[in-house]
Parts: structure tokens; C-alpha cells; sequence
């Protein structure tokens, strides 16, 4: 299993909006592949999929507030 | 960070999404640089990530009558206005070249504006937490970006004619009940959008070259 993060976006940022989920649950992921779009001041940023599989859970749905560093999903690798 | 520009002049919103697609996809494959693109707008309203359909103030009859297209972009922020008398910036920038970190990107965009205008006097300034830039409470350039692979697209807008200030009324620009200025309304003098473009990319040139918050 592996756990997608909110990553570092910059200084002064401390969090965002899930906007949009490219996927949903249970479908198939590839590496690189646009998974989930968020929202932060003035900007929209697409998180890749950091690994191939399955998206497995989504944590963090479209309109919640997620910290950097928090679980937006989870996939499974495969 | 180095880039090249290119000039689009007028044209139809939708195809420069297109072009900003392209660049990204180059910049992504490795075969494109880091891309200034510059055009206007036909009138056009767009809604952003955070938009509000309530911050459209005129029904669609009517804006279809006064030949404002409507589209939803892929960028943060609410609703904006793009026209002929606007001058727009798309950094199509790999940050990987720069800096990631999309709070710096923001001010660097916004340090880009203010240098441009400073180049005719206008002293224009930030007004934090907003983004954008403002001249003595009136908003003169709006920003709203979007980020793939750490790659920018959409940008910039700078208010230059202030004829085209008016269709602004048809909205509440970026969620706010705000005024609106231009760069005539602040030299009082006539100024061509194609005699000032050059004098935009040196500003980006400038500012990218050696950023400061």
C-alpha cells in the first residue's frame, strides 16, 4: 500500500483543496498519471500518482481541506 | 530561469488553450523550453477552480448579445474577464528551472507586473493576502495559474485600454466587489497593446532572471 501525501508546495502554504479526483476508487492507476487536482490561493496543482496500481481509498474527498503532509489516498501497487 | 516568448496577438480563448496544451506537452516531452506566451482576448468570462456562478452578475442572454463567451479554466481563483484591451501572459515555465514552490511562482508573477508598469511611471503595488496587483485600491492585473508535472499554465492579465473596463461590470472579478483600472486610466495618454509587449517580456526577462519577494 502506498500512502499519497500533500506534498511541500511552496513557502507560506500550509494547505489546500481537493478540487477533483481523477479517478475513482477501485480504478487503475499508472505511474505519472494526473490522480488528484487541489486548489491553493490563486492556483490549481495536479499531484501525480507516485506509483502503478489501484486507487484503493480515497481519504480526502473533492471540497475538503487537506494539510501538507496529510493522507489524500491510498493506492494499491500492481 | 531563461525562456522564449511567443506572441499569439488576438485570438480566441479557446485555441490558446490549445497552444498553452502544446507547450506543456513539449516542455513535458522534453522537446520544448520554458514559454512566455502573449495574445487578447475576444471578450470572454472565465471561471476559475473557486468560482462562484453567483459572481456572474448578467444573464446569459444577455452576455451572448454583447458576444461574451463563457468557459470554465483550469486554474485557481474565481471569475475573470478577458478582452481586446487586455494584454495576457501565459508562463508556460518548467519550475524545475526555477524554484517549485508556488508561493514564490505567485509573487514572482506579480514582481513581473509591477517592474512592466513601473517602466511608465505607475508605481503600482501588492495588497497581501490578495493576489494580483492593485493601483491605490483598484485592481489593474488579475492572476490565476495551473500546475501539471511542476509545469505553469495560464497566467496573467493587464488591464491597458480603458475602454474595454466596462464589460467588467458584468461581473464581481474574483469573488470580490472590487474596481477595476487600466494602464490609460493611470498614464491619462492612449497606449497600443502591440507597443507595449516587448516591454512586458523584458519585465518577465528581468524578474525571472534574478526573483526577489
Amino acid at each position: 500500500m502506498t500512502k499519497v501525501y500533500l506534498p511541500e508546495l511552496g513557502e507560506n502554504i500550509t494547505k489546500a483543496t481537493v478540487s477533483y479526483w481523477f479517478f475513482q476508487e477501485g480504478e487503475k492507476v499508472n505511474e505519472k498519471d494526473d490522480l488528484v487536482e487541489l486548489t491553493t490561493d490563486k492556483a490549481t496543482f495536479n499531484l501525480p500518482s507516485p506509483c502503478s496500481g489501484r486507487l484503493a481509498q480515497i481519504i480526502l474527498h473533492e471540497g475538503d481541506t487537506a494539510n501538507v503532509g496529510e493522507v489524500l489516498g491510498i493506492l494499491e501497487e500492481g | 530561469m531563461e525562456f522564449e516568448a511567443i506572441d499569439l496577438g488576438l485570438i480566441d480563448y479557446r485555441r490558446a488553450e490549445g497552444r498553452q496544451e502544446e507547450t506543456f506537452a513539449a516542455i513535458k516531452g522534453r522537446k520544448g523550453r520554458s514559454t512566455l506566451l502573449l495574445c487578447q482576448h475576444h471578450p470572454v468570462i472565465t471561471l476559475g477552480r473557486s468560482a462562484s456562478i453567483n459572481n456572474i452578475l448578467v444573464p446569459e442572454k444577455e452576455l451572448k448579445k454583447k458576444g461574451i463567451d463563457v468557459f470554465p479554466a483550469r486554474r485557481g481563483g474565481d471569475v475573470t474577464y478577458h478582452g481586446p484591451g487586455q494584454l495576457v501572459a501565459y508562463p508556460i515555465f518548467n519550475l524545475d528551472d526555477f524554484r517549485k514552490d508556488i508561493y514564490f511562482f505567485l509573487r514572482t508573477l506579480e514582481s513581473a507586473v509591477i517592474e512592466f508598469l513601473a517602466g511608465f511611471g505607475v508605481n503600482a503595488q501588492r495588497c497581501p493576502p490578495l493576489t494580483g496587483v492593485w493601483m491605490d485600491k483598484e485592481k489593474i492585473s488579475s492572476i490565476g495559474i495551473g500546475i501539471r508535472n511542476w509545469i505553469t499554465f495560464h497566467g496573467v492579465s493587464i488591464n491597458i485600454k480603458k475602454d474595454d473596463l466596462g464589460n467588467f461590470q458584468a461581473i464581481r472579478p474574483c469573488g470580490m466587489d472590487i474596481q477595476v483600472t487600466s494602464l490609460e486610466s493611470c498614464l491619462g495618454n492612449n497606449i497600443e497593446i502591440d507597443s507595449v509587449k516587448e516591454d512586458l517580456i523584458n519585465a518577465f526577462r528581468k524578474v525571472f532572471a534574478d526573483p526577489q519577494t
